[in-house]
């Protein structure tokens, strides 16, 4: 049965969130022969995110513009996708599960009666049945959903599900549709910028994690400078958090992020359980430790026995000369 | 104030995953409050203690999670509740979950909500916000900071890793993150004080649901274990081998750089 499926793409800094792309990506194989409808809103230039949604796979799409919708706020937001959703009677959705993602699909969900999986790795449809791949347990064990009743209704982990190649030449409709958007009752007063460069823990294709190993703070500005090379973002242990080297925003683990980068390398960390819940699933692990004994030995793809110190600068430099001459 | 903390009994963190006929084997299993749940707990107390008021702490489960209510009420919450559903419910999701809290919800008075922002377990993160809607008072989610003021609440939040200041007036529901606070052991007088304090029993029954309201809308099919990971390979020879050799590996053999 062909069905329409509605994609709500997710504007940062101006530019779509590459989990957009992906949740199309996922949204087709839930409806191979379907419609599937993307939309985005914002406060401006939302003309060519549509169009991107479009290149990426959508048939077609939908904006929203409001001045209330300038950052994402649950009620805000809410009440745009409420309206896309009364217009479109969509017979599912999917939404990248992002901070946005999981404050907001909830929210549709308990007002539409619906079910919601949530964090999906992997979709597969078997005779009628839509299956739906999630971690629980921090990754430790999967469980596969279906849907019995009502809307198929999802979110999907950034950097499970590939998106579908880029192609320009693809065109739809776009509509800018007018929502009144009022009553707001949670006020933004402001917003501090912590991360750096952009590049989100949760999608990042590269992450260099430190933990206790690192000793201070400024131990970690090695581990960063291997980041800005790979193009990826440093995150932490809860050994390295509690001891106060970083901030717990960065904290990988059970308690913390779930990570699942192509590329983890895991600097100074011994490999607690905790830990392992939140990277074990990564594609590629390096470990790089002093104890020839720890246990991140017996999760990662390759691993150095030494001084981080000593191995990182290096690595950084060897990375370094690697681009250069490519 | 009148504040309610929302409470799940999880496997504790150390534990190994078992599975016995396509479900998570609880056998022998040492479970513990959702981590998450800890943090709501104390920012509860903190709360109170700042501002008067009363703590009662909800958990939907079976008799076992006596255990984990016992525990936040020795950590300094008042009262307890516990919705047994044991006997009724067979198959459940977030949408069964949160038809049972409103009707928990229908006929109490709250300023605060607070609950985890996810259980590490099934980790949906849904129950919250799901709540708060069906309940039509704003919702917070992932908080790192709360300072309340009469009917006004000032909360930080944390929006992977930037940190978003809010404003809104209670009643209000909020998801608590990492970094609220460092929740308190309980101690040894409360732990004896928490044996006195209520720990109230219900079922479907009494808050008017029978199964058929709380049927879910999806269904797990089946539960497995990630592959093996092999142990990898440990390079050898100077440091400076190692890493040329590393870097060989990742780009020619991984093709992740």
């Amino acid at each position: 049965m062909s069905k329409k499926i509605v994609v709500f793409g997710e504007v940062r800094d101006g530019e779509l969130r590459n989990v957009s792309f992906e949740a199309i990506a996922a949204a087709r194989k839930i409806n191979e022969d379907g419609e599937i409808v993307g939309a985005v809103f914002g406060n401006e230039g939302l003309e060519e995110a549509a169009k991107e949604l479009i290149y990426y796979g959508a048939d077609r799409a939908i904006t929203v513009q409001h001045d209330s919708l300038k950052n994402y706020t649950s009620e805000g937001y809410a009440q745009a996708a409420l309206a896309v959703i009364n217009d479109e009677n969509p017979d599912g959705i999917v939404m990248g599960h992002t901070a946005a993602g999981k404050d907001l699909t909830p929210k549709i969900a308990s007002k539409l009666e619906s079910g919601l999986i949530s964090d999906v790795t992997e979709i597969e449809v078997t005779g009628d049945n839509v299956v739906f791949t999630r971690p629980i347990y921090s990754g430790k064990a999967f469980e596969k959903k279906i849907v019995t009743d009502g809307l198929i209704f999802a979110t999907i982990r950034p950097n499970n599900i590939a998106p579908l190649n880029r192609d320009d030449s693809r065109s739809g409709d776009v509509t800018a549709k007018e929502v009144d958007i009022k009553d707001i009752r949670t006020v933004i007063k402001d917003i501090l910028r912590k991360t750096s460069e952009g590049v989100d823990l949760s999608e990042a294709k590269v992450i260099v994690a430190g933990g206790r190993g690192v000793k201070s703070k400024e131990g970690f500005e090695p581990l960063q400078e291997l980041a800005d090379v790979l193009g990826g973002a440093v995150g932490a242990s809860r050994g390295a958090c509690d001891a106060d080297y970083c901030d717990y925003s960065l904290q990988i683990g059970q308690t913390g992020k779930v990570v699942t980068p192509d590329l983890y390398i895991a600097c100074g960390i011994s490999g607690a359980i905790q830990h392992l819940a939140g990277m074990s699933n990564s594609k590629i692990i390096v470990a790089i430790n002093k104890d020839p004994e720890a246990n991140i030995f017996n999760v990662s793809d390759y691993g150095i026995v030494g001084d981080l110190f000593e191995v990182v600068p290096k690595l950084t430099e060897e990375i370094k000369n690697l681009k250069v001459n490519a | 104030m009148n504040i309610y903390v929302l409470m799940k009994r999880t496997f504790d963190t150390e534990e190994k995953i078992v599975i016995e006929d396509g479900r998570i084997d609880e056998e022998g299993a040492e479970f513990i409050i959702n981590p998450y749940d800890e943090y709501a707990i104390e920012e509860a107390i903190q709360l109170r203690d700042e501002h008067g008021g009363e703590i009662t702490v909800v958990t939907i489960g079976g008799e076992d999670a006596e255990k984990q209510l016992r525990t936040a009420l020795a950590m300094g919450a008042d009262k307890s509740v516990l919705i047994n559903v044991e006997d009724d419910v067979e198959e459940s999701d977030q949408f069964t979950t949160v038809k049972i809290l409103e009707a928990f919800f229908e006929d109490k008075e709250y300023d605060m909500i607070l609950a985890g922002n996810v259980a590490i377990d099934q980790a949906s993160g849904q129950i919250g916000p799901r709540l708060a809607e069906s309940l039509d008072i704003p919702c917070v989610t992932t908080i790192t900071n709360l300072e309340v003021d009469g009917d006004k609440a000032k909360i930080e939040r944390d929006v992977e890793g930037d940190v978003e200041k809010i404003e809104v007036s209670t009643p209000v529901l909020v998801t608590c993150q990492q970094g609220l606070n460092e929740p308190r052991y309980p101690s040894l007088p409360g732990i004896m004080k928490a044996k006195k304090k209520p720990l109230e029993e219900l079922e479907l029954d009494d808050l008017d649901l029978d199964e058929d309201d709380v049927e879910p809308k999806t269904k797990t099919i089946d539960v497995f274990l990630p592959p093996e990971k092999e142990a990898g390979k440990i390079l050898e020879g100077e440091i400076d081998d190692q890493v040329n050799e590393l870097v060989g590996l990742l780009r020619n053999e991984a093709k992740v750089i």
